[in-house]
């Protein structure tokens, strides 16, 4: 492109130009001269005072770590605490041949060479230039005067007090309060690394996990002079750390431990909640363990036989132990034939001890062989009776109760701050598909009806199925923390409620429920009529190995750890619901039979008051009669 | 003064004689003060490189390679005739945008590294590093085709020309390099007589602006984070912590310094970054004020030698173009030493020549050689 510049332009543009060269040098000049100014004055006005700092002295700047906030019961019971405890610190930049005063202080503590190794390995975790690593916690009196006598040759080891997470109740509570561990280097890639700078331990399981953030606090810091041993001469400034907020928890420690000792040492799983606002009110699983382990560091062996004990103590059953419901699941499966109309109240179906598919020769037993004549939806629930379900499973088919069960928290998470909670699983077409390439069977369908085949779900899962028949479909994420900081939590993904055609379909199903317990025909009448209120329950089994067609289950000729589970779920008073269980006992076999009178327990430790009477607040709005049908 | 050339446009008898005796390098199209000059502060950044890396020999003799390649492409580049490289530095500029556009998309779906092209064993680098020159040569070129100042029109299509690579850099994200490359770009509207009074509009619209976003856009978070980049010594445990250790090292360096290999402060691992971003501060620490002064005026003497080019140059784009590369050239010296001494907040820029890191110096020295490539082709040109 041809440009025609006249000679004109040309000039008055280098002159312009040069104007302009004319004041970048003068602005280049003037900040040269600005540079120049501010090195002296920190090399000769200032000099001095960075002269010191440096001459025998260094600046530091220490972290102070923030005090881990406290968790409470629901009564204000200390859960989790602070106790001052002495460390032992190396400094590796100070301790010159580290490796070598490493070899000294085994020595001295008499330590052999698999501690050296966890020594060495914690200290080369420390993450900044002249951090002291504690690389030892909870020192006795004897260690402390033997690295006081052997100071001198232990250069950078010094003995400090710092708080150390406490569970004083233990195992008690090792599944809900969770407990605090070592930062690990994957942790440390995703932690701020200035708001963790002095702290060593963050919550890895339970509420500790969950509300990290919320029980840790802000780090302060401490700018100080030291000389060239590392002791602090002079603070030059410093900033107070912000202390983590205290956790208060829903649970209740005496329910917690009745709820233990009723479960009477069976492996298992209890959980308790208050249906109305979701608050967890127990949560046992056991066997448990000693959270304290954790804390300082657990040797490899005792983890090693935590992790491999075949009780499985580490694994949470309430959150993490998936099981298929069983019958537990048929009231809300009522629920869900009640809504989508496949039977209506007065619905009869005629029980001759088993079910077929229409052209298939496959006999889906009833478990009464005998089966149980005519049953309308009340008694089918009452009974469990396995018929009434299939026939009704059958009619809705999978999709519908894919909806309707995924509605109850049935392989969704439901919980609103609890760390690691298993999704559990509601089967669909879709999923089959995805899963195992292959279409849906009707039969599949059929065992869904009474709460077996694919379907998995947890402890939790199976109490907020119940609570939610207790709420009429108000859906509440259950929850541990009552406060945090002082303010509830947010559910910041609320579940919409179970909207129904006819809200008296609750009524019905509760009614069943109900008839479980205090009617002659119900399932757990012999639990049901030791109450001095109304429970509204359901039993149930979980196969944990499969009966193939036309074999019972004999469970004498079954090892003890391929027995059933029992379940059992159920609300209570049934009229006024105050608290919601869900127990599971692994091998238990009988729902009714052993599960059910551990909910019962935990019902009357609740519900009941010193006396043996029903409290006063928790009696049903009108007094009905309370005589067993 | 006279080795520094004159202020004359015209071609002095001075000139003439200093031409004569340069005769050999300037065939080469080699500016023999510019190189005695980069040649000078390169050794004092390897002297201090071997004191700041600790005695680290492969680390010095890697930069020095890199010093040689970057010489490399600065005679390559010095080679190239100012006209060539106008025709065609605006297809340079849209692959350059191009390469942006593709390290945004790639970054995006890599879910990591957003600076970089990389294609294994033939080339890595960062289309940023590219942008340094192109897009200043390009505005350059625009700016050049018409008469100054740039009027309304101009100037704003010269605005877009500069922010498109600015924001495409600062999605990367690298806020220190999008600076530099809008600083740039902003410099050669400056040297082509960009109004005053548009300077100083835009300047003062500036305080509004951030005020609005302080009160009614940003987060407490972000608010906090805004405070700590300007005054990092609220932040000791984060990036303060670097300021109060350089602070320390520089000030105990005092009049005359502890010596060469003598620092105690960036010995001790308390100055972080010694080798890079922070290493004037060893400089200062081992040979005190005198050090830093004498860097100072070779810094200066070379950007003098800059402005001086940029005046004698005959075309309009070599204008524009020499002056914009040696002003962004102080940018970097001014903000990394204002950042180390803790005059400026904290942004990552290197300390031209010194620092420990190829791709700058090969960056640097390339802006250089479009320096030098303008200055020995005037001669060319005159005879035509």
């Amino acid at each position: 492109m041809p440009q025609p510049i006249s000679l004109k332009d040309h000039e008055q543009d280098a002159l312009l130009v040069r104007q302009r060269a004319a004041t970048g040098l003068a602005f280049v000049l003037i900040l040269v001269v600005v540079l120049f100014a501010r090195m002296y004055y920190l090399q000769v006005i200032q000099y001095d005072y960075h002269a010191t700092l440096s001459e025998n002295n260094r600046v530091h700047v220490q972290p102070i770590p923030p005090t881990r906030g406290l968790v409470f019961d629901r009564d204000g019971r200390i859960l989790a605490d602070n106790r001052p405890s002495f460390s032992l610190t190396m400094t590796r930049e100070r301790a010159g041949e580290w490796r070598s005063v490493l070899d000294v202080l085994v020595q001295v503590l008499e330590f052999g060479p698999e501690e050296r190794e966890q020594f060495e390995k914690r200290l080369l975790q420390g993450r900044r230039p002249f951090e002291p690593v504690p690389i030892l916690f909870e020192l006795s009196e004897e260690q402390i005067a033997r690295v006081a006598v052997n100071q001198f040759q232990l250069p950078g080891v010094e003995v400090s007090a710092q708080l150390v997470r406490h569970y004083p109740y233990m195992e008690h509570f090792a599944h809900s309060v969770g407990y605090v561990g070592r930062i690990n280097d994957q942790e440390l890639k995703r932690l701020d690394p200035v708001n963790y700078s002095g702290t060593h331990h963050m919550g890895k399981t339970g509420i500790e996990k969950f509300y990290e953030a919320e029980l840790h606090g802000q780090v302060g810091y401490e700018e100080v002079e030291t000389n060239a041993r590392g002791r602090v001469l002079r603070v030059l400034k410093h900033t107070d750390p912000k202390p983590g907020q205290d956790v208060v928890l829903s649970l209740d420690l005496d329910l917690q431990q009745v709820a233990e000792e009723a479960l009477g040492g069976r492996r298992g799983a209890i959980i308790a909640l208050q249906p109305s606002t979701g608050e967890v009110l127990a949560m046992v699983s056991q066997p448990s363990f000693n959270p304290n382990l954790f804390v300082t560091g657990i040797s490899f062996k005792e983890y090693a036989a935590l992790r491999d004990s075949i009780d499985r103590p580490l694994y949470n059953r309430v959150l993490r132990g998936l099981y298929p419901p069983g019958s537990t699941i048929k009231p809300m499966m009522a629920v869900a034939g009640l809504d989508s109309g496949v039977v209506t109240p007065a619905t009869r179906v005629f029980d001759p001890g088993f079910y077929q598919l229409p052209g298939v020769d496959h006999k889906y037993r009833n478990w009464n062989r005998g089966g149980d004549g005519w049953v309308s939806l009340e008694t089918a629930i009452s009974r469990s009776n396995d018929t009434y379900f299939y026939s009704m499973a059958h009619k809705m088919g999978i999709d519908r109760m894919y909806d309707y069960m995924t509605r109850f928290g049935i392989g969704q998470r439901v919980s609103l701050d609890m760390h690691e909670e298993a999704t559990g699983l509601m089967p669909s077409r879709q999923w089959k598909r995805s899963r195992y390439r292959q279409a849906w069977f009707p039969g599949e369908t059929l065992i869904l009806g009474i709460g077996q085949g694919y379907m998995q779900t947890t402890p939790l899962q199976l109490v907020q199925a119940t609570a939610l028949v207790a709420n009429r479909g108000k859906w509440i994420r259950p929850r541990l923390a009552r406060t945090v900081g002082g303010s509830p939590p947010v559910d910041t993904r609320p579940v919409p409620d179970i909207q129904v055609r006819d809200p008296k379909y609750w009524d019905y199903v509760r009614h069943g429920m109900e008839m479980v317990m205090h009617s002659a025909q119900g399932t757990a009448k012999k639990v049901g009529a030791t109450a001095r209120y109304r429970i509204a329950g359901k039993s149930g089994t979980a196969q944990v190995v499969g009966i193939r067609q036309g074999e019972r289950y004999d469970s004498g000729r079954l090892a003890e750890r391929h027995r059933d589970h029992a379940l059992f779920v159920g609300f209570a008073p049934a009229e006024n619901p105050q608290i919601a269980v869900a127990v599971m006992v692994e091998n238990g076999e009988s729902g009714s039979g052993v599960a059910a009178p551990v909910v019962k327990k935990v019902m009357d430790a609740w519900l009941l008051d010193e006396r043996g009477q029903l409290r006063q607040e928790y009696a049903p709005a009108q007094p009905t009669e309370t005589k067993t049908p | 003064m006279n080795w520094l050339g004159s202020f004359d446009p015209a071609l002095s008898e001075d000139e003439d004689v200093f031409r004569r005796r340069a005769g050999f390098l300037y065939r080469l199209h080699v500016d023999g003060t510019m190189l005695l000059l980069l040649v000078l502060i390169g050794l004092v950044g390897l002297v201090i490189l071997y004191s700041a890396s600790g005695r680290n020999w492969d680390l010095v003799l890697k930069q020095g390679i890199s010093f040689g390649i970057g010489l490399g492409a600065m005679l390559v580049i010095a080679q190239i005739e100012p006209r060539f490289m106008a025709r065609w530095v605006p297809l340079g500029y849209l692959f350059g945008v191009f390469l942006l556009l593709v390290v945004d998309i790639m970054g995006h779906n890599a879910m990591g590294a957003t600076r970089w092209i990389n294609i294994p064993g033939v080339i890595r680098f960062q289309p940023a590093e590219l942008m340094k020159i192109l897009m200043p040569a390009t505005v350059a070129w625009y700016l050049s085709n018409h008469s100054l100042p740039a009027g309304l029109k101009h100037t704003a299509i010269a605005l877009v020309l500069i922010l498109i690579p600015f924001a495409l850099i600062v999605r990367q994200p690298d806020l220190g390099t999008a600076l530099l490359v809008l600083a740039a770009g902003a410099f050669v509207l400056f040297i082509g007589g960009l109004r005053w009074v548009w300077i100083g509009s835009a300047l003062a619209a500036v305080v509004p602006v951030a005020i609005g976003m302080w009160y009614f856009v940003m987060h407490d978070y972000q608010r906090q984070r805004v405070l700590t980049f300007l005054d990092p010594e609220s932040d000791p445990l984060g990036s303060g912590w670097n300021i109060i250790q350089s602070k320390a090292a520089i000030g105990s360096g005092g009049t005359f310094g502890k010596g060469w290999l003598q620092g105690t402060q960036s010995h001790l691992d308390f100055l972080p970054e010694s080798h890079t971003d922070f290493i004037i501060a060893v400089l200062a620490e081992e040979f005190g004020l005198v050090g830093i002064s004498l860097l100072l005026l070779l810094y200066t003497l070379l950007i003098l030698r800059g402005l001086v080019i940029t005046v004698q140059a005959q075309t309009l784009f070599g204008k524009l173009l020499a002056g914009a590369l040696t002003m962004t050239f102080f940018v970097y010296v001014f903000v990394n030493i204002g950042m180390v001494s803790g005059l400026l907040p904290v942004v990552g820029v290197p300390l031209p020549f010194i620092s420990f890191g190829g791709t700058a110096l090969v960056t640097l020295l390339s802006g250089f050689g479009v320096l030098m490539s303008i200055h020995t082709h005037r001669k060319w040109i005159a005879q035509v």
